[in-house]
């Protein structure tokens, strides 16, 4: 197998003002998976293609198991690729799609045969071998392109949101199906997506983009957990992470956060912020609800003090009922247990512990050392 | 090996694909067309205007440009309006579009001698239109005669209608076909007649497609020649008629070319003057 | 005890007339659409039915008069005579050696040019489109003539390269502009996943992209030779002997018999319906992907 290694690529596409990728490094060690993930323009799909070949960088190098590759066309980088839109050819039976890239590369046809027969075992498309793509359902497209580039069984494997064309059901079935199959083959894997669920799901590592750079790489649960940035934090999870403004105040020993006229217990280490203005990132599924100050199941541990917000929406989604709050001007959403009862417009008390409290700063939206 | 990072020395491929027609393009147009221009003007001692004189003196030249224009200006309204009548009748998708859509699309590919043949067929003293009058039990009419020049220019106009029209129909349907339902659909909702859809909603997103058609249609109109020689000969003169007549029978292409600049002249500022009028004033920044 | 009360009759419905119930107001509007397609199919349609007559029709059904609007006298006389008068046949010849050669230069020198502007976004690009649609603007009347002169001091003059050159002129700007339209219509990541799965340019042009782009080169092909079969005025300029079918006619025109002409109209009109019947299909998609 081998590994990928990105150097400091940079790249602005022709009458561009703004870099597309700024100085991106990057390693993915060989059979690892690692999911770029971002908002549309934030350069995840440029720099997958500069790993292909399919652009060329204006400054920086890629390297592909030790071998520098930054100069060579796609076809001599022993790479494979699964396109968004597939790119299935639609002349060509779903055999002879499947075994193209063996026989771009010479292979005895009897191999090529016999490969191609495991690979449609795999997913599952045997039966539709003689076939042409235009007889074929989205979803089995979607395989024919997968079919076709793990075949070749390169070292490295790219995909470009191989899932986002399919609907919603078909995109959770296939991540799952996706993610088995890449693991069977241990190729290191290179796969982008703008979607956050799927990020978390199938990486080892998920680096979020933003504006051409990586702000963070990690562990999906340690990304989503402790977002370096406030943008990464809003980013992933569903709701977003919650951020409200608060000001730092020291109290015997330890600290409060002054939300209006609301308190809140702070981690001590916040002490040495006293009297500075932050911003405060708090998911939803912490915060606990309740319809009185005196109860709350808190979870063991100083659940802290309880704030007062009110009720704005309430939608109940079957796993859970999201509430849309409003603390001190600021809107907040609440993950509550399914089957909540409140009404809009009544007021509730929220509680969090302080450990699941993140801390950035106001004005570079950066996490606070702590 | 170490390699620049600017590989791009060579000519960019797009370049070399383009260049052959490039090539020929100007070999063909370019150049004739400077040679034109000195046979025009240039005479056996130099620059001269003598050719320019002698087509302004000839008396089928002031006919000529006459049918020429009436021809334009009473053919092409008619023509689009034809075209439109038709492309709005096959969108409400009758049964059997299928095999209009074959018939009103065959003149596209009839040259313009065929299409005068074919109306010779039709006009002539001894053809189908006086053979159904005859049997009507009316006196026949010796339409393409040079004693009854309004039924020749009926003739050459009626000809001209049937084989070009089709060429608009189809830049039409295809302009149609690109314009999406939902523009029509939210028309329909908010209380319009079909009449003021059609004025409101479509003619509007037609423009880009009838401007092309137009400035087409116009060009090409400039150079109808064939059919009016099957219909009537020189009895009915044009511009491009004429160009062919002093090339061939007079044996003089100096005044050949001078009045092929005059066609050339009229299509510019014809096209020139289409494109200011019809102009997309939506996507302009106004001060 | 009071009488009961009477039984109320229902009121009768306000007396309103009922508007007109919709699928009838639809019928009559399928019936005037009808009428009026028809009305124009006649238009359209009954020209070419009456040469097809005329043509076919027997010489003495030709001199008498009234003509007969249906066929009772059918003859491949007119036809024959036709074909057998002096330059008719090497006509058609020449007009198929034009046809055919115009066809392979235009692809030839077109397709390369179509494929850079739907690929490449060169410098000179929106130059080089409006150079194409500018020429194919210009009346070809203004080239003919000093072609000519052009040809004889080349000694090209009344060939069948003349015309083939001309008529590859006069198809190039088209030819360009089809087939770029058709290249963009096969997706750009069907190069590149073919380049990623180990083929070269070339591989990857000949396997991937001409398959899929081939029905439309086909039309633009088609396009090419029925304009040039058609093409009158250029072929009439630039020959004297070597002429092609329409200029054979036209040459000939004013001294032939009314049979002779019928004839002609028909055998030029022949190779139209056939085109048509096969393009049909394409001819809205190549108008509406040139128009954007």
């Amino acid at each position: 197998m081998a590994d990928i290694v990105i150097s400091e690529l940079v790249k602005t596409y022709p009458g561009g003002q703004v870099r597309a990728t700024d100085d991106v490094s990057l390693t993915v060690a060989d059979g690892e998976f690692v999911v770029l993930v971002g908002p549309s323009g934030c350069g995840k799909t440029t720099l997958l293609r500069m790993v292909a070949g399919l652009e060329t960088p204006d400054s920086g190098s890629v390297a592909i198991a030790g071998r520098d590759v930054t100069d060579l066309p796609p076809r001599h980088r022993n790479i494979s690729m699964v396109f968004q839109s597939y790119a299935i050819f639609p002349h060509m039976r779903v055999r002879h799609n499947i075994g193209f890239g063996l026989r771009m590369r010479k292979v005895p046809a009897a191999q090529v045969n016999e490969r191609v027969r495991r690979a449609a075992e795999v997913l599952e498309l045997t039966d539709y071998l003689d076939r042409y793509p235009a007889q074929l359902s989205g979803g089995q497209r979607q395989r024919v392109a997968v079919a076709r580039a793990i075949v070749v069984d390169t070292g490295v494997l790219l995909m470009d949101e191989p899932l986002s064309n399919l609907d919603a059901l078909l995109r959770l079935q296939f991540r799952a199906e996706l993610k088995k199959i890449v693991r069977q083959i241990g190729t290191t894997t290179l796969y982008v997506t703008h979607d956050q669920a799927e990020a978390m799901s199938l990486g080892d590592r998920v680096a979020v983009m933003r504006g051409g750079r990586i702000a963070q790489i990690g562990p999906p649960l340690e990304v989503y957990d402790r977002p370096t940035e406030r943008f990464v934090g809003g980013f992933l999870g569903s709701p977003p992470m919650n951020f409200f403004p608060a000001v730092v105040r020291r109290a015997d020993g330890g600290a409060r956060l002054f939300v209006g006229d609301q308190v809140l217990a702070a981690p001590p280490h916040l002490a040495t912020y006293d009297g500075r203005e932050v911003t405060v990132g708090l998911r939803a599924e912490n915060i606990d609800v309740a319809g009185a100050a005196g109860n709350g199941s808190a979870a063991g541990g100083s659940a802290g003090e309880p704030v007062r917000a009110t009720v704005e929406v309430v939608e109940p989604t079957g796993a859970s009922v999201l509430l849309t709050v409003r603390l001190e001007g600021h809107q907040l959403k609440v993950q509550a247990p399914p089957g909540y009862q409140v009404e809009p417009d009544s007021q509730v008390w929220l509680r969090c512990r302080p450990e699941s409290l993140r801390f950035y700063d106001a004005e570079t939206a950066l996490a606070l050392a702590s | 090996m170490a390699r620049a990072r600017r590989r791009r020395a060579r000519l960019p491929t797009p370049i070399l694909l383009i260049a052959p027609s490039l090539v020929f393009m100007t070999a063909l147009f370019a150049w004739p067309l400077v040679v034109g221009v000195a046979q025009a003007f240039t005479g056996v001692d130099g620059p001269t205007l003598t050719h320019a004189q002698r087509m302004l003196d000839d008396p089928y030249f002031w006919p000529a440009a006459r049918n020429t224009l009436l021809l334009i200006v009473v053919l092409i309204p008619l023509q689009f309006a034809f075209a439109l009548t038709m492309a709005l009748v096959l969108r409400e998708r009758p049964r059997f579009a299928g095999f209009y859509f074959y018939v009103w699309v065959v003149p596209l590919a009839i040259s313009d001698l065929a299409a005068g043949l074919v109306w010779l067929a039709i006009f002539t003293d001894r053809g189908y239109l006086n053979s159904v009058l005859d049997r009507l039990g009316i006196e026949p009419y010796a339409w393409l005669s040079y004693e009854h020049p309004t039924t020749v220019f009926l003739a050459v106009l009626i000809a001209e209608l049937w084989r070009a029209t089709s060429l608009v129909f189809v830049i039409i349907v295809a302009g149609l076909q690109g314009i999406p339902q939902d523009y029509d659909e939210a028309a329909a909702v908010f209380g319009a007649t079909y009449w003021q859809r059609l004025r409101h909603v479509i003619l509007p997103q037609l423009r880009p497609s009838l401007q092309v058609a137009m400035i087409l249609r116009t060009i090409l109109a400039f150079q109808t020649f064939a059919v009016a020689q099957a219909l009537a000969g020189r009895d009915f003169p044009l511009l491009v008629g004429e160009t062919y007549h002093w090339y061939n029978t007079l044996q003089n292409p100096n005044v050949a070319a001078v009045i092929a600049l005059v066609v050339l002249g009229a299509s510019m500022v014809t096209s020139v003057a289409y494109l200011r009028l019809l102009r997309d004033r939506t996507t302009e920044v106004t001060t | 005890m009071s009488a009961p009360a009477a039984v109320r009759r229902p009121s009768a419905p306000a007396a309103v007339a009922p508007p007109r119930p919709r699928r009838a107001v639809q019928r009559r509007k399928a019936v005037l659409l009808q009428l009026a397609c028809l009305a124009i199919t006649a238009f359209m349609g009954l020209p070419l039915y009456l040469i097809t007559l005329a043509a076919l029709s027997s010489r003495a059904a030709l001199n008498r008069f009234p003509l007969s609007l249906v066929p009772t006298e059918l003859s491949t006389e007119t036809m024959s005579r036709f074909l057998d008068s002096t330059g008719v046949v090497p006509g058609f010849v020449n007009s198929l050696i034009v046809g055919l050669s115009t066809l392979v230069f235009a692809l030839l020198v077109g397709v390369p040019a179509g494929y850079a502007l739907s690929r490449y976004a060169f410098r000179g690009r929106d130059p080089y489109q409006l150079f194409l649609l500018l020429t194919r603007a210009l009346p070809i009347v203004v080239l003919s003539v000093p072609l000519a002169k052009v040809f004889l001091t080349t000694n090209l003059y009344d060939t069948t390269y003349a015309v083939t050159l001309l008529h590859t002129a006069l198809a190039l700007p088209t030819t360009v502009l089809i087939t770029a339209a058709v290249f963009v219509s096969v997706p750009r990541d069907h190069e590149e996943a073919a380049a990623v799965l180990g083929a070269t340019p070339a591989q990857a042009f000949v396997r991937v992209v001409l398959p899929q782009a081939l029905p439309g080169i086909a039309a633009s092909a088609m396009f090419t030779f029925v304009m040039s079969w058609n093409e009158v005025l250029g072929a009439a300029i630039l020959t004297l002997n070597q002429r092609t079918l329409p200029a054979q006619v036209l040459a000939t025109l004013a001294d032939s018999p009314l049979a002779y002409r019928f004839a002609g109209g028909l055998a030029l009109v022949l190779p139209a319906l056939v085109f048509i019947a096969v393009m049909r299909k394409y001819l809205v998609n190549m108008w509406g992907t040139t128009l954007r």
